[in-house]
This record gives C-alpha cells, structure tokens and sequence, in this order.
C-alpha cells in the first residue's frame, strides 16, 4: 500500500504563501473530489437505492401488515411476537438452518483441504485430479440438484441400485426426513471444489524452509501438518468457514428444487403443486425457504420483512462471532494484510 | 589416478534406506488410490446423468444403468417439449447485459477504492464488504415491492421480467468491486505515476494502463459474473415465477418435472443440456477460473 505522491502532491504539499498559489490547489482538490465523486457514482447510486433504502424500508414493513395490495397496516410488534410465539414453521427452520451450517461448514473444509492435501502429495496427475475435482462446483446448483435426486432416487436410482448389489438396502434419501439433509450435504461436499482450488494455492504458498526446518527438528508428517501448513493457511481456512457460513445462511436452491422434484416424485399420479412445506415432513424447511414462502407465495410481505430482520441481526452476529474468535488461532504470518 | 581427482566427482544423492522407500511408496499408493477413489464419486453422477439421458422413458424407469437401445431422440425431444430455446435465450440477456454492467459499473468504482487517495474510502470499502456478506434475503421483500410499485407507476411490469436483475448490475455490483480492488491494488503505483506526469487524465490511466494490466482480473471477473447469472436461481424464481416466458434456464429447469411428469430420461437430458456450456467454458478458460478462484481465496 504504498502512496501516490505525484497525484496527491495537490493536497498534501505544504502550504505556500501567496494567493496566488492557493487558488488553483483549491481548484485541484475540487477538481479531485469531482472525480472521485464520478467515478464512484455507481455504486452509491447502487447503493442507496437498493442496499440503504430497503434496508430501512425494511424495518418499516416488518412493523405492519403488508400484503402488497391494501396499504400496509402499522401493527407494532406483532410479527416478531407471531414468529417467537405462534409461528409452528420458525424454530424448525431455525433448527434445519443450524444443522446445515453445523453439519455442513465444517465437512465441507475438512473435506476440501483433505483433497487438497493429498493433492500437493500426489505425484502423478495432478491436473486431471484437480479438473475433476474442482468440475462439480461449476455445475448450476438446479442441474446438480435434480441430478442428485435422480442418482439418490431410492427406487430406480443408480446409488441405491449399486448399494443393493452390495448387499445393502439403501435408505430413502431425498424422501427420508432422516436422510433429506444428508443427501443435502453429500450434494455440498460434491461442488467443493472452489474451496479445495483456494485450500491448494495456499498450501503450495507455505515457505518450503518451514518445512524442512521443521523436519530437522524431527517433525513428522503429521506434526508438520499441524504446526506448519495449518497455522500457515489458517486465514483461508477462516475465510472459507466464514463463507460457508454465509452460504448456509442463504441456502435456498438445492433445497427449494430438490424438495419440490422429490415430492413430485412421490406424488406421482399429477399435480406435485400441493407444496409441502420442505419436504419431507419439514425437514428441509430452511430459514430462506420459510421466508420466501412467507413473502411471495402467500405475500405475507411484513411477516416476510420480520423474518428478514431477524436473518439481518443472525448473519451479523455470526460473522461477528466467528472473526472475533477467530484471533485465538488464525495465524496471519509477519506480511501486513 | 590424476585424472579422476581432476574431474569434478558427481554429486549422488544418497538413496534413502529400503524401508524409508517401501513407506513412501504404501503412502503414494495409498494417497492416489483414495484419489481416484474420489475421483470416481465425483464423475459418477455426470456419468449417471449422461446415461440416463440416452435411455427410453420406459427403461429411465428400471434400476438398469446401461442404456439400450440409445436414444439419441432425447436430445431433439427436449427442446420440442420444453421452450428451452426461449429460457436460453432470455438467460443469455440476463447474462449478457448484467456481466456488461457489473465490468461498466465497477471498474471505475474499484479504481476509486484502490488507486485514488480520499477521506472515506477504507470505511466505504468496509461498507462493500458488508452489502457483499448479507443475504440477499434481507433487502429482497422492499425490493420487490419497489419494483412492484415503480411497474405500476411507469406502466412496465417489471415483476415478470429479469430487468429487476439486470438493472442493479449497473450500479455497481459488490464483489465485482471488492475482487477488482483487490487485483488493482496489485499493480504498482509507480506505473501510474509516471502516466500521471506525463499529463495522462484519471480516466486514461484508468481505460489504458489499469485495465491493460488487470486484464486477467477482468476476464475473471466476467467469467465469474456469467456463471452467476447462469446458475442464479432464487430472484430469477422470485421475479419470473409466475411467467414462464421470461424464465432462464435455471428456473425453466427447475420446473422441467412438473412439467413432464416421470420422464426421467428427458429431466436428465435437459439437465446435461443446461450443464454443458459451463463445462465447455471452463474447459476453453480453464487458466481463467484458476485464478480467480485463487483470487478471491488467497487475497481476501
């Protein structure tokens, strides 16, 4: 981060006197706003009228009832006391959100840097391990989910079939309540491959004297993997964990589609459209699909904006959370970041 | 006996101890049969899918995994029975004006962030970090209602249509912002500078040097920006969801079943349908994603 002398030399060089000499560095640094003020038009344009303004208009509709045809109705607080109190869907939501993002966060980068791990042992073939590995997250979430629940489909699907060779009766997966997320995270852990990609680079950027003084020190593999590379990648690991995090927060798609085609499926005799709510009996009622049921299905859109809010303070928090503690064990090197 | 002290004696490296290789050579077997192991899982559901898609809707519906006879009609069939052409072409605009916005919109933006000095930039960029880590979610019930209400206004149904989308890529999109920043940052100032005292504007520094050398962070930027538009799904649902013909190929595809019932083969193949062009565009820009996939990680 180092200055731009020459650019600011306008704004930053003592102050000569004489009148003469003041006017046009007046100008200059007018003509400096001017510019920055242009060139981030943009985003502050961007900004305010689809981050800031319904950010506040937010909190507004959460205050009343709102169902996008009769003008909202201030009703104080009672969506929040209706969620907290009466809502049978919330804590369920919550509960599924939790489990994802416990469940899955943490297999999904235990995962990617085991692969990556191997990755930067491996010596022969590398780049097809790498191309393979990393395809799947390129695949579009819907395709990938409606491939899933096809391969996981308990009576015609592949996994199922395999499994029965083996000997083994596979469970109902995506119609098993008991099994819907699992089957969700197993479609997680297959589009790992950004976080195995970013795991790899950052393994191959360890120091190579590290470790071999570590090695003359009598390390073995295992202590070098812990005491060398994971300190030394532990800001990406925080990152991804992070990012996990977020995602698990906004996890809609697989869910959304993989709950509707498996209903469909068992419903097979005609209209799927009686939507359960995350099936199977709930089990993949997540927060945001809540939400999006709330607010454009059945256009409670002030319900929807409480739930909003209260995924607003939630991502907040977490974030807060986990960088906070994150200083006990992310190791960030000598380099200024 | 003089000549062999003269000559430089070759350095041999000792070979390590028959145990020591035997070791070694278990761990390789053993890292690369899990390896491809794993490599198995993950191709295997492209495999399956591919299989299936080539099946007769009768035997889609058997345990069977090898297709016979081929039925290479699925893929004709697909799009006689769906508007895939339509759900691809509205997902091209949505990809096309929104990947065109987000490079128009922010690179000027992240030049301001990261190569232009002015009070109030280190807290605005925190600001663009924070609108990139919320969920969508919790801006996504005002904005509809405002798009909602300004369609009425105006007389354009907006809700129905992806413009919703689109138009806020030109405004500025925040990772395009953040992940641009981070690349300019990379470029020395003193290249910069010395355009500067030649008389060269902001704005030429910005169209010739900057973006000449962050031309890779750029090409990623745009990749990255297609695969999203391609691949998004909840505001395409949110906003198309009740007219089809304005649906992109994600929600299309989503709806694919309940459309056609059962038909597990033509699902599968509209499914290896939506999947190929990003699998052939990360095969022709394979480098490309690398990078700015190692971009975004590392330097965040």
């Amino acid at each position: 981060m180092s200055s731009t002398p020459a650019a600011m030399a306008g704004a930053s060089a003592p102050a000569l006197p004489g009148p003469d000499r003041r006017q046009p560095k007046k100008k200059a640094v007018w003509r400096r706003r001017r510019l920055v003020l242009l060139m981030m038009s943009p985003w502050i344009l961007g900004f305010t009228t689809f981050f800031a303004y319904p950010l506040v208009m937010n909190v507004y509709l959460s205050l009343t009832h709102y169902d996008l045809i009769n003008p909202p109705r201030w009703i104080g607080f009672a969506n929040y006391q209706y969620a907290f109190t009466n809502d049978p869907n919330l804590w369920p939501a919550i509960k599924n959100t939790l489990w994802i993002i416990a469940v899955g966060v943490p297999l999904q980068v235990l995962f990617a840097f085991g692969i990556a791990m191997m990755l930067t042992r491996a010596k022969a073939g590398v780049g097809f391990f790498r191309t393979v590995f990393y395809l799947p997250a390129l695949v579009p979430p819907v395709a990938a989910t409606l491939g899933f629940v096809y391969i996981f489909n308990p009576g015609i699907g592949p996994v199922n079939t395999i499994l029965g060779h083996l000997g083994i009766t596979g469970p109902l997966w995506f119609n098993d309540p008991a099994w819907a997320k699992p089957s969700l995270v197993l479609l997680s852990l297959w589009g790992i491959g950004t976080f195995m990609i970013v795991f790899l680079a950052s393994i191959l950027d360890v120091p190579k004297h590290l470790y071999e003084s570590a090695e003359l020190d009598g390390a073995g593999p295992f202590q070098r993997m812990r005491w060398v590379t994971l300190p030394n990648i532990s800001p990406v690991i925080l990152f991804s964990v992070v990012l996990g995090v977020i995602y698990g927060l906004q996890y809609f798609t697989q869910a959304f589609v993989a709950a509707s085609i498996a209903a469909g499926n068992a419903s097979q005799a005609g209209a799927a459209s009686s939507l359960e709510l995350g099936y199977p009996q709930g089990s993949t009622l997540f927060y945001p699909v809540l939400l999006y049921y709330h607010g454009f299905k059945y256009f409670n859109m002030g319900y929807a904006s409480a739930l909003a809010i209260l995924l607003l303070i939630v991502s907040f928090a977490i974030t807060f959370v986990i960088v906070r503690n994150s200083r006990r064990w992310v190791h960030y090197g000598g380099a200024i970041r | 006996m003089s000549e062999s002290v003269a000559a430089p004696a070759p350095i041999v490296r000792r070979q390590a101890p028959a145990a020591v290789r035997r070791k070694r050579l278990l761990i390789a077997v053993a890292d690369h049969s899990i390896l491809i192991g794993i490599a198995i899982c993950f191709l295997a559901p492209i495999v399956f899918i591919a299989l299936t898609s080539l099946m007769t809707d009768q035997q889609a519906l058997t345990p069977k995994m090898w297709p016979s006879p081929f039925h290479w009609r699925n893929f004709v069939e697909v799009f006689e029975q769906a508007p895939l052409w339509r759900w691809i072409l509205n997902t091209l605009m949505y990809a096309g004006l929104a990947t065109l916005g987000v490079l128009v919109s922010g690179i000027p933006v992240a030049y301001a962030l990261s190569k232009l000095r002015w009070r109030g930039r280190d807290a605005v960029f925190l600001v663009v970090l924070v609108t990139l880590m919320l969920p969508p979610q919790v801006t996504v019930v005002p904005l509809y209602v405002m798009w909602a209400k300004l369609g009425h206004a105006i007389g354009f149904e907006f809700v129905g249509s992806l413009w919703p989308l689109i138009i806020p890529a030109w405004l500025g999109d925040a990772f395009t912002i953040f992940l641009l920043r981070q690349f300019f940052l990379t470029i020395p100032d003193e290249y910069l500078d010395a355009a500067r005292v030649d008389g060269c504007s902001e704005f030429r520094i910005l169209t010739t040097v900057v973006m000449r050398l962050a031309k890779p962070a750029i090409v990623a930027v745009a990749l990255f920006s297609v695969l999203y538009t391609f691949n998004d799904f909840f505001l395409p649902l949110l906003y198309t969801g009740e007219n089809s013909s304005n649906w992109p190929v994600s929600v299309g595809l989503s709806q694919y079943r309940n459309l056609h019932q059962v038909q597990w083969n033509l699902t599968m193949a509209a499914t290896l349908v939506v999947m190929a062009p990003v699998i052939i565009l990360f095969f022709l820009a394979q480098k490309a994603f690398v990078e700015g996939v190692t971009l975004t990680g590392v330097k965040g």
